[in-house]
């Protein structure tokens, strides 16, 4: 295979890291929850599904149990990060943008603990190769599309198709774009809040768990996960608050964060040390256009959820 | 045949903090009628409505449907026993579709089918004569359009007791008449409606029975056949009042501010204020009238400089006093030449003519000090920032229609608004807050301002009291021209007199004074002349003393091409 | 009266309203208990990491003293090491401060510190030794301010000019600053180590302490944010700003004038922070130089409602909770990500207080009037 389609496929194996982590942003935003803490979030996704991992990964179970109990482990460990994060926001309608960070210090330093107490020889060596059923054991790039590959994209699809075809995304939308609405008619304003953002971290658990277990499957790959999740912020305004575009999206932020090992790998470019920390560079002036350009074209459909980042509360006079 | 009772309150009371808006009330409602409840802006009437909707939660009490009690916890429990309630502030999602917002909320099993729905809206709207496209988005839509979403969203959940708070405010006299039309094909239905509102004329039009409501508590229940005009207002305020504003005649009225030919810029290709052209004079309080949202807010921002004009001219003229002639300025001959062009007059006003006058005589007659000449100011305002027209030595002051958003800062005292005027003013970088105090409690004495003090954020206070302090700080500024805008808007019957005689006061020292109102009764009894606007145009401009309510309502339904025709 | 029983069980079961006001000594009390809880809580997360504690070897007693006491006060240089923490945390949240007040979501301090680290340590690196001492000192500070301005003031023109979401364009500036850093370690060290030792010029001097003097210039700083906000023309303006922009316009503010300028203030203030540790402490670089403490600072900030003085309590807090837990894993072994924990549960609890110091909870008043009808 080329480098390029190597490279090609690589940008989307990385990509899918994001694609959990702004599709669970997205649903959190759309229901008006700006959530800040999606680092966080991600860092303990990953330590749950490892936690998991740690416990099963020599087992006799058959591997797709323990593929399943994992992804569910990070899943679960997602959700939880998500309900402390709704009960301060919603019940204690407490300042989102703070409730994040203090989610974003809390996840990345508990995660640390959980990890360096964990034996890889358990959570990460056996079970790792499960999880690239069904390119498992080839020795191209296309062995980096494993199964949670493909579930990244399934669930950013069906991410749309809920929030955009049913009956519940109708109410989600309602919520993020006017709450007083949304309960006027009858919509459990708080329950949708809550929600959202629990599911939504539940999947953005799912990336740092793929990005540890699959995409990179070394012991060292948790320590370089925050900055990953700050991308997924970023790429749910690449996106424009419509999941299915981050499949696209994440793909292009997979390009140019890894270009830099692939273009050093290019004959005929000279790329000295000094040259990779600004190709590194690269995705979050990237973002920084793609904010500058959405923010001047203003277009209505495009605009964040209007009540995004406030607080609700009914008897607000 | 006995009717019988649909909903019936009792002894409902509800407190805001250290403040009571409804005290034991008891309310009953009809199957199959209109009942009005009537009252005074903050008597408690729509909070006693929500509580029905299940916006708010009662303190105390209980409400009965159908004879069973109930507790409504929110709005879905009022959905379930069947009442919907159309708020005054539309609930509608902007960014959905017609059908989209009247379906949001509800539960219903098997799949979600925009298609059908808009079928049903369609049905809906057929059967009781409404207008509407299921498919239009609601930002694209009018208001009476979003009303009439609002209604059907009601009806489409099967509600049988339907609450309209202050329908009529914001609807042309034409839309009202089919508001009312719809309303009696739902009574003939079956359907119980409730309308809150304050204004007499509708109430007889339209209801059955008048529930009265004064300061939070129920004054009485009448039927609509047996009463009149003067006796529900006797009850609505209390005591008779006699609803003469003072007004007197303009004094040396003069142009103070010209606009000519005025457009904004437009964001969505539509500008909010198209070619208007008119003059106000010092010593006048120059009405303008028209629906909520036809251009008023805009019009008065872009002349304080905080809208940007597409095209045409605002101009200020700033009085300047009579000064005499000397020749330290000018030369004989200069002088000679433009008395020739009458730009002289003596202390009475008459032009002054040197003609047939040696040059000693001019000299002498100069060097007596009685030929004068005056000077006027023209200071164009266009495509000026607010502190540049103030930088300009105009006296400007302007009451916005957003207190809390605009005119006055919320979180903050009487005395750091009072300084909203004047931070400027001070010792080098920091602020004085001394001068502002001063004036706070000036402000808090003459104007009777209830308040626990200067320091207290405004938020707090009532709406009448938020008002006089902005009031004040504006009037303190001795303005030149004076823009204010629905100034009495939410307050009680005594504050509007304050604020009507202030205005009064401010005309008398020759202040030219822009009074925007809603009540069309107010604006014919306060001001000289009164503008007409409808979507961003001028409609007519008619004299106040002699104009009457349905020509203005006519004028504030003209559309554009008939305003053009008649021009 | 069967009827009457139904209504009341479906009553709410918590009522809310709006706190008028509150006393202050209460609004302290609440927080108190919320920190108390708070570290119990942390006790419990220690009991489930550590295995010392588990098995005896330290009771939970040890735990609190390592937490509390030991780890900031127990000799000389752990209290100068706390106070000077503290004065740099101090520093960044002091200049987080003006924009907060804004409501400007300034992200990006951490960056803006970097940026100010990188200018000073940048201009020592060609410098040093060719110029004197001194003025090496003030040509440090003069490149430290304008890149530490120079990173808040691109966001600003942004959001000033088309509003441009400001949270996110920080945010990623950070990045950017992180990577810059990491270009010129390379540069600068061309061995492939990537770390860059102490620079052997532009040492603050030292009085009293070593770090006597950054104590000192946080504490002035500390008064002269509180004086600049509250009493100065600029301060008015944010403040007017920071609440409503329309109202701004209308009393004839250059907003986006204000925006600007305000950023360029926070800018500086980073800056000078990152000269303070560039000079004052470190005399080298890496990309961790700020630590992070760009983020905690937001958290100091808010939690003290954006008043300079308060900020002396949360920062003291935060730097205590730092150092405690430091001192923890230390003394229990457990993981050095340990701080993050402890100081992200105790911020839990504190930011949830906030909703018992805003909010009044009333739990079913009417069921016991109903009870005691039922009495009679």
């Amino acid at each position: 295979m080329s480098i390029w389609v190597n490279f090609l496929i690589d940008s989307l194996a990385f990509g899918a890291t994001f694609m959990y982590g702004s599709t669970g942003e997205i649903l959190s935003e759309k229901a008006g929850q700006l959530n800040l803490g999606i680092p966080g979030v991600m860092c303990m996704g990953g330590a749950g599904g490892c936690l998991v991992l740690n416990l099963i990964g020599k087992s006799s179970l058959p591997g797709f149990l323990i593929v399943l109990l994992g992804i569910l482990g990070s899943f679960v460990m997602g959700l939880l990060m998500g309900l402390i994060y709704s009960f301060l926001t919603v019940s204690l309608r407490a300042n989102q943008n703070v409730t994040g960070l203090a989610m974003t210090t809390f996840g990345v330093g508990l995660m640390k603990v959980i990890m360096a107490k964990m034996d890889d020889t358990v959570y990460l060596v056996g079970p790792k190769q499960l999880y690239r059923w069904p390119f498992a054991g080839r020795t191209d790039a296309l062995q980096y599309l494993g199964v949670m590959f493909f579930l990244a994209v399934i669930i950013a699809l069906a991410a749309s198709y809920v929030l955009f075809r049913t009956k519940v995304g109708l109410h989600l939308r309602a919520v993020g774009e006017s709450p007083a609405t949304a309960d006027a008619m009858g919509v459990n304003v708080s329950r949708y809040k809550y929600c959202a953002s629990c599911i939504g971290c539940g999947i953005a658990g799912l990336g740092g768990f793929y990005y540890i277990i699959d995409y990179m499957a070394s012991t060292e790959a948790y320590k370089s996960l925050e900055g990953l999740g700050w991308l997924s912020v970023a790429l749910v305004i690449f996106a424009l608050w419509r999941p299915h575009r981050t499949i696209i999206g994440s793909t292009v932020f997979g390009f140019l964060f890894s270009c830099s090992s692939y273009i050093s790998n290019l004959s005929w470019i000279t790329v000295t040390m000094a040259t990779k920390p600004l190709l590194k560079m690269l995705p979050y002036l990237f973002t920084i256009l793609v904010l500058i350009f959405t923010s001047i074209r203003k277009k209505r459909e495009d605009q964040p959820p209007q009540s995004l980042g406030l607080p609700y509360f009914r008897e607000d006079r | 045949m006995q009717k019988k009772i649909a909903v019936s309150m009792r002894g409902i009371t509800k407190r805001f903090g250290s403040v009571v808006a409804n005290n034991s009330v008891d309310l009953d409602v009809y199957q199959g009628e209109i009942l009005a409840v009537l009252g005074e802006n903050g008597c408690g009437k729509t909070t006693l409505m929500n509580m029905l909707a299940g916006i708010y939660y009662p303190d105390e009490g209980q409400i009965f449907v159908d004879g069973r009690e109930v507790v409504i916890r929110s709005p879905k429990d009022a959905y379930a026993l069947k009442i919907g309630m159309v708020h005054q502030h539309f609930k509608l999602v902007d960014l959905f579709t017609a059908s989209e917002n009247v379906v949001l909320g509800l539960k219903e099993e098997g799949r979600y089918n925009l298609k059908k729905v808009n079928e049903q809206v369609a049905e809906i709207a057929e059967k009781y004569g409404f207008h509407i496209e299921p498919q239009k988005r609601i930002y694209d839509m009018s208001v009476s359009e979003k009303q009439t979403v609002e209604i059907i969203k009601m009806l489409y959940r099967g509600a049988d007791i339907l609450i309209l708070d202050e329908p009529t405010a914001v609807l042309t006299p034409q839309e009202i008449t089919r508001l009312f039309d719809v309303l009696r094909r739902m009574k003939a239905d079956g359907k119980s409606i409730i309308i809150i509102t304050h204004k007499l004329h509708e109430v007889l039009s339209v209801s059955d029975r008048v529930a009265i409501l004064r300061k939070g508590e129920r004054v009485g229940t009448v039927e609509t056949a047996q009463t009149s005009e003067s006796e529900l207002t006797e009850m609505m305020v209390g005591k008779k009042v006699s609803l003469n504003i003072e007004r007197n005649a303009p004094v040396n009225a003069s142009p103070r501010l010209l606009v000519r030919g005025l457009t904004t810029k437009s964001e969505d290709g539509r500008s909010a204020v198209r070619d208007v052209s008119f003059t106000v004079n010092g010593g006048e309080i120059f009405g303008i009238a028209g629906i909520a949202g036809s251009g008023q807010k805009e019009l008065l921002e872009a002349i304080a400089g905080l809208q940007p004009v597409e095209s045409g001219e605002i101009e200020f003229i700033n009085p300047k006093k009579d000064r005499p002639v000397t020749f330290y300025h000018k030369s004989l001959k200069r002088v000679v030449e433009l008395a020739d062009k009458n730009a002289f007059h003596d202390g009475e006003g008459k032009p002054v003519s040197f003609k047939g006058m040696t040059r000693a005589e001019i000299r002498r007659r100069v060097n007596h000090g009685d030929v004068l000449f005056r000077e006027d100011e023209v200071l164009s305002l266009r495509d000026k920032t607010p502190l540049q027209i103030r930088s300009l030595g105009i006296h400007l002051s302007f009451v916005p229609e957003d207190r809390l958003g605009m005119g006055l800062v919320g979180g903050m005292g009487i005395t750091d608004n009072m300084m909203l005027r004047s931070y400027r003013k001070g010792h080098a970088g920091f602020v004085d807050r001394k001068k502002p105090r001063r004036q706070a409690e000036e402000i808090i004495r003459e104007l009777e301002v209830i308040t626990p003090g200067v320091n207290v954020p405004v938020r707090r206070l009532s709406g009448g009291n938020i008002q006089k302090v902005l009031l004040g700080r504006e009037i303190a500024f001795t303005p030149k021209l004076l823009m204010a805008a629905y100034p009495v808007r939410g307050l009680d019957i005594n504050s509007s007199y304050i604020i009507y005689n202030l205005l009064n006061r401010q005309k008398k020292n020759g202040v030219a004074v822009i009074f925007v109102g809603e009540d069309l009764d107010v604006l014919l009894e306060l001001c000289d002349r009164i503008m007409v606007i409808n979507s961003g145009a001028v409609t007519g401009i008619v004299d106040a003393r002699t104009a009457t309510k349905e020509e203005i309502g006519l004028l504030m339904t003209k559309t554009d091409d008939t305003a053009k025709e008649n021009a | 009266m069967n009827e009457k029983k139904n209504a009341t069980a479906n009553e709410p079961l918590i009522h809310l309203s709006k706190r008028e006001s509150i006393s202050i000594v209460k609004s302290w009390l609440i927080r108190l208990a919320a920190i108390v809880l708070g570290l119990v809580v942390c006790g419990l997360v220690a009991y489930i990491l550590s295995d010392k504690l588990r098995s005896g070897k330290k009771t939970i007693f040890d735990f609190y003293h390592s937490f509390l006491v030991k780890g900031s006060f127990s000799t000389s240089r752990k209290m100068w090491k706390f106070f000077k923490n503290m004065a740099v945390l101090q520093c960044i949240s002091l200049a987080v401060t003006p924009a907060f007040r804004m409501q400007f979501w300034n992200t990006g301090a951490e960056g803006q510190t970097l940026m100010g680290v990188w200018g000073a340590i940048a201009v020592a690196f060609y410098l040093g030794g060719k110029v004197p001492a001194a003025l090496l000192l003030v040509l440090m500070l003069a490149a430290a301010l304008l890149c530490g301005a120079l990173w808040a003031l691109l966001p600003a023109i942004f959001k000033a000019k088309w509003n441009t979401n400001e949270t996110l364009f920080t945010l990623m500036m950070n990045y950017v600053a992180a990577n810059v850093v990491s270009y010129f370690l390379v540069v600068w060290v061309p061995s492939g180590s990537s770390s860059l030792g102490k620079l052997p010029f532009g040492r603050l001097p030292s009085v009293v302490h070593d770090y006597f003097l950054i104590i000192v210039v946080a504490f002035v700083l500390t008064i002269a944010t509180f004086v600049y906000l509250n009493y100065s023309k600029h301060g008015y303006e944010i403040s007017v700003v920071g609440t409503s922009v329309r109202t701004a316009q209308y009393s004839g503010m250059n907003v986006k004038k204000i925006i600007i300028r305000t950023m360029i203030v926070s800018g500086l203030l980073c800056g000078l922070t990152g000269y303070l540790i560039a000079a004052g402490l470190d005399q080298s670089i890496t990309t961790e130089s700020v630590g992070g403490q760009g983020f905690t600072a937001i958290m100091v900030s808010w939690l003290a409602h954006f008043n300079p003085l308060s900020m002396l309590l949360t920062s003291g807090l935060i730097t205590l909770l730092n150092q405690g837990a430091a001192q923890i894993s230390q003394d229990f072994n457990v993981s050095g990500a340990f701080p993050d924990v402890i100081v992200g549960i105790i911020l839990f609890f504190i930011i949830g207080s906030e909703f018992f110091i805003n909010y009044k909870v009333k739990l079913r008043r009417r069921a016991r009037a109903v009870r005691k009808e039922d009495i009679k």
